[in-house]
């Protein structure tokens, strides 16, 4: 079974309209909530039952994060969502954007009520320009339809939503570095504690959920918490967005059950390109470990399974490899990616992520030391851990992985200075 | 002349009420972002400096976020800025050859150069988050996706 929670309209004509969303359920489990039918107390149990984990990256229930809030605390807060995608691999929130906007409207609706939030902000990333017209278009379709403003549906309850738009920073993703970014300031993220959940935005309570997430609670709250869990495993709860991309036939966006196992999705996306066998895979964006094939081809598509196989899911990323990719090549580019958006606050990260990078560069260029690879295997211990945030582990990740599997290919630059597939 | 006027003043005024009262602060990258588009696709210190005055806050705090955002340029572009990704999806599917064929046929060197005519300049960007439809690249708003030297040629021909 495909496209079950919020691809659900994908296969409608104008998926993105009011009047799709309304014509198939759409803000009903708004209204009820609006009307008294649901308290927020029972809203978080039943995201609990679901088992709901962030679908940004790091996995984090969702309900243990809402019942963080006091709905009752005085004064302003905030819900923020995060449509910052960018991890290498990930475009999963810009189809949720541009084909369902509504759904992430009524789940931002519902996570504002549970929280007491009146203001929310979608940080989308600046380059997303077709996805912020048509979000936004949905905002006023909402506003107009009383889903949204003073006193919705004359239930007392205040909530409305804006955009802010990024300019080109990975960094943002980071929830306390989008905060900062929302402020009008360089993307540096914050130490914590204080957590957003004391001080967020202006220094106000917040709650920070990705899009997906945020996407996934209207169906899960229409169709109870059990069912969501019941469409993936215990503990891995409901459906998941995969992006499977590189060297498959038909690259696209997935939305599939938790549990499903990787063969499938690899068939889906129909097969290896041009006949060849598969390599690696990096399950879960840039950040995730690479996996060689025979564990990729032996896994599942869920939390738990991506972990037993050595890797993690991620933002349900999938990034194919076939037999003919040169690995170090692979690493050079991604190690300049971290290089580049290090906002430069830790020095482990800002001096590391640059050093990794040009010791993978002058591998490559057939000038490497023995002694770098040695280097290159113990850089992990060197950054994770000492810094603010999780950009530094994410750069030392991709390093340590694919020294680990595909060690003998920077080994053969080393001593040959060049690729196992050039021709001696 | 002031820049922050006419449609500008609209535009970057619309934003500042997205905030609550007394955060114009956030309004600096929507308010960036606005006087780039309206000079050419770069910025000034001057245009910077006119954003500090207008948002009462220092120029320091609009030169930091004005060059840690990769978007914003301080330097010209070619009219059209074509921001190619050369991430991991799009360079296994190809984005070198995109790179290569774009500097051909621009007849350029390099990254950020424009060419002779003034209409294009090639950026090399970050992943833009369209990883199933690389290689890709973006020119202004939109997205162009699945890229063969066909298609390059074909975008490129039809911008004025």
């Amino acid at each position: 079974m495909m496209n079950e929670n919020c691809f659900r309209t994908l296969h409608l004509p104008e998926s993105w309209t009011l009047k799709t969303y309304v014509e198939n359920g759409g803000y009903e489990v708004w209204k009820k909530v609006l009307a008294g039918e649901i308290s927020p107390e029972d809203i978080i149990d039943q995201v609990k039952i679901s088992a709901l984990r962030g679908r940004g990256g790091a996995g984090f229930p969702t309900g243990l994060k809402w019942s963080f809030m006091n709905r009752r605390a005085p004064g302003q807060k905030f819900l923020l969502c995060n449509s910052d995608e960018g991890e290498p691999g990930t475009c999963k929130d810009r189809d949720i954007l541009r084909y369902n906007p509504h759904q992430l409207i009524e789940g931002m609706c519902i996570a504002a009520y549970v929280i007491g939030a009146s203001r929310g902000y979608n940080y989308i990333r600046g380059e997303f320009h077709e996805p912020i017209q048509r979000y936004l278009g949905a905002v006023n379709e909402a506003r107009a339809a009383g889903f949204l403003g003073q006193d919705i549906l004359g239930s007392g309850f205040d909530f409305d939503l804006f955009v802010h738009a990024g300019a080109g920073a990975y960094i943002c993703g980071e929830e306390t570095a989008l905060i900062e970014s929302i402020e009008g300031k360089k993307g540096m993220p914050r130490f914590k504690p204080p957590f957003p959940a004391s001080f967020g935005l202006y220094g106000r309570p917040t709650t920070i959920n990705n899009t997906e997430t945020l996407a996934s609670i209207p169906m899960i709250l229409a169709n109870g918490g059990q069912w969501f869990l019941d469409l993936g495993k215990p503990n891995n709860g409901g459906t998941k967005l995969f992006s499977v991309s590189g060297h498959v036939e038909k690259p696209g966006n997935q939305e599939v059950r938790m549990g499903t196992p990787f063969k499938t999705l690899l068939e889906n996306a129909g097969g290896i390109w041009k006949g060849r066998q598969l390599k690696a895979v990096i399950p879960g964006g840039s950040s995730t470990p690479v996996l060689p094939a025979d564990k990729a081809l032996a896994m599942d598509m869920d939390y738990d399974s991506i972990s037993k196989a050595g890797s993690f899911l991620g933002a349900g990323s999938v990034i194919i490899m076939d037999e003919t990719t040169d690995m170090v090549k692979v690493l050079e580019r991604l190690s300049y990616f971290y290089y580049e958006e290090s906002c430069g606050q830790c020095t482990p990260c800002r001096e590391g992520t640059g050093w990794m990078h040009r010791v993978v560069k002058r591998i490559r260029e057939g000038k490497g030391r023995p002694e770098d690879l040695t280097l290159l295997r113990d850089v992990g211990g060197r950054i994770t851990g000492k810094v603010i945030c999780g950009l530094g582990d994410a750069a030392a990740i991709p390093v340590t992985s694919f020294m680990k599997h595909f060690g003998h290919e920077f080994e053969h630059y080393v001593e040959h200075g060049c690729s196992i597939y050039d021709r001696m | 002349m002031s820049i922050i006027q006419g449609q500008v003043k609209v535009d970057i005024d619309h934003w500042i009420a997205q905030y609550p009262e007394g955060q114009q602060k956030s309004a600096v990258m929507p308010g960036l972002s606005v006087i780039q588009a309206a000079n050419d696709g770069f910025l000034t210190q001057e245009l910077m400096d006119e954003l500090a005055d207008y948002l009462d806050i220092t120029p320091i705090e609009v030169y930091e976020v004005a060059t840690f955002y990769s978007m914003y340029e301080h330097q010209p572009v070619g009219k059209h800025k074509i921001c190619v990704c050369t991430n991991i999806s799009c360079m296994l599917r190809g984005s070198d050859d995109v790179v290569a064929h774009l500097k051909k046929r621009l007849n350029v060197s390099d990254f950020n150069e424009i060419s002779a005519d003034g209409k294009f300049s090639i950026k090399e960007v970050e992943c833009l988050g369209a990883c199933v439809g690389a290689p890709m690249f973006q020119i202004g708003e939109n997205y162009h996706e699945h890229l063969t030297p066909e298609k390059i040629d074909a975008i490129l021909d039809s911008l004025e």
